[in-house]
């Protein structure tokens, strides 16, 4: 990060690092593995470094989690091709063993939507990640996915069916199991 | 078969991303539509679990200290090779505060037991913030303005809120930065003195006010609704105890 003059440095400790969790969680839900993301993330935060110079002002962390996103797609696309065409994927994920007993019901619905979220195609998961965790506005999310609004809007829209199906289907799964 | 708004108003009136016209008129559509309302309530179902799952998944410490070991080491080579400017020691001296402010809050906030180690962080935010100059990030007594201007830049509702006719005058707010976290700060003046009142989420219950002092500076901290205060100052401590129970009534 040899770019930054000592009052940029400071900016950029100011304005940027506040968002490396938000930076992360996006990369986690992304990349859907832990590892993974905390190298794509640290390379994301180098390129912003990189990029500082030109950010003048504004919405810091859309800013950051735009570079994160453009991140982990070539980060995907370079490693895991598939996942970028995939539409719906069951297979993606093995269904999950049993939860036993002891295990909360909290811990349990825990791993269920994670297990449902991992599955939505990535487009659509981020909208969701970025809106129902990271708490984004809709035009935030547009400048970080850099769709129009109404597109936005019908991802969120297809993300939230998509994983109240996957919900439902597992659950009923579930349920005959245990018949 | 589903309703043609069900990809586009229904999902920004669930997001409160609708104008108030545009709700009005998209309740008024509620009423006689049969999908969107069932929609709604599972939207509404879907969310609340995701927000109990918690599954935001905070940066591991060892990506902090990567992306630190990164800036470091380079700052610390082009302070030799340049002449020192002023700027530069501020810089400095302004890192290490965070630096240090950052490290109690982070190890204090998750205890119980915390109130001189916090009291300790927010001080020093508070003197840094008079030091640097830098005490709003929007200039305004209007409580509509300040909540707008906060508005989509903090995860929680920070109720502004101007007290001039009790003596404390709203003068704006700004976002700070304590444990490389956000937090947010409303400013007021009372009788010549500057009051920085910090504010932040927590999972904490409702507390009534703990008070302190510190290097010649009075604060004092409470906690409700899920929201943590700390009022700092160097007015006495009973102008902040009735500040404390202004934003408490």
């Amino acid at each position: 990060m040899n770019d930054l003059d000592a009052e940029d440095r400071l900016r950029f400790e100011q304005l940027v690092l506040p968002h490396v969790d938000a930076a992360f969680n996006l990369a986690r839900w992304l990349l859907r593995r832990r590892e993974d993301a905390e190298e794509v993330a640290q390379e994301a935060l180098l390129r912003a470094c990189r990029s500082f110079h030109g950010f003048r002002g504004g919405d810091a962390r859309a800013w950051l989690l735009q570079i994160v996103r453009n991140t982990c797609y070539s980060w995907l696309e370079n490693n895991r091709p598939r996942e970028l065409m995939v539409e719906f994927d069951e297979e993606l994920h093995p269904r999950p063993v049993a939860t036993p007993e002891s295990i909360a019901i909290a811990d349990e619905d825990r791993e269920r939507l994670t297990r449902g979220l991992e599955t939505l195609p990535p487009r659509f998961r981020e909208v969701l990640v970025l809106r129902e965790l990271e708490g984004c506005s809709y035009k935030e999310i547009a400048a970080i996915t850099s769709m129009p609004m109404g597109t936005v809007m019908s991802s969120l829209s297809r993300a939230r069916r998509q994983l109240c199906s996957a919900l439902t289907s597992s659950s009923h799964k579930e349920a005959v199991r245990e018949v | 078969m589903r309703c043609d708004f069900a990809d586009s108003l229904l999902q920004g009136y669930f997001d409160g991303e609708l104008s108030s016209a545009s709700a009005v008129e998209f309740e008024r559509h509620l009423q006689q539509c049969t999908h969107c309302p069932v929609e709604l309530v599972d939207m509404d179902l879907l969310s609340e679990r995701l927000q109990i799952a918690q599954l935001y998944e905070s940066a591991p410490a060892s990506l902090r200290k990567k992306i630190r070991a990164n800036l470091r080491p380079v700052a610390a080579a082009t302070a030799m090779s340049q002449p020192l400017r002023w700027h530069w020691l501020a810089a400095a001296a302004v890192l290490l505060l965070l630096v240090i402010a950052g490290w109690r809050v982070n190890s204090v906030l998750r205890t119980d037991d915390y109130q001189a180690e916090l009291a300790e962080a927010i001080v020093d935010a508070h003197v840094l913030s008079l030091q640097s100059g830098h005490l709003t990030g929007i200039s305004s007594n209007d409580e509509q303005a300040v909540n707008g201007w906060f508005k989509g830049r903090l995860k929680f509702v920070l109720p502004a809120r101007d007290f001039a006719n009790d003596g404390f005058t709203l003068q704006g707010g700004r976002l700070d930065v304590v444990d490389e976290r956000s937090v947010a700060v409303l400013v007021y003046t009372s009788t010549g003195h500057l009051i920085n009142v910090f504010v932040w989420p927590t999972q904490g219950r409702d507390t009534s006010a703990q008070v302190g002092s510190r290097q010649g500076y009075q604060w004092v901290d409470w906690r409700k609704g899920r929201i943590e205060f700390c009022a700092v100052s160097d007015a006495p401590t009973s102008d902040l105890q009735q500040l404390q129970r202004l934003f408490t009534n």
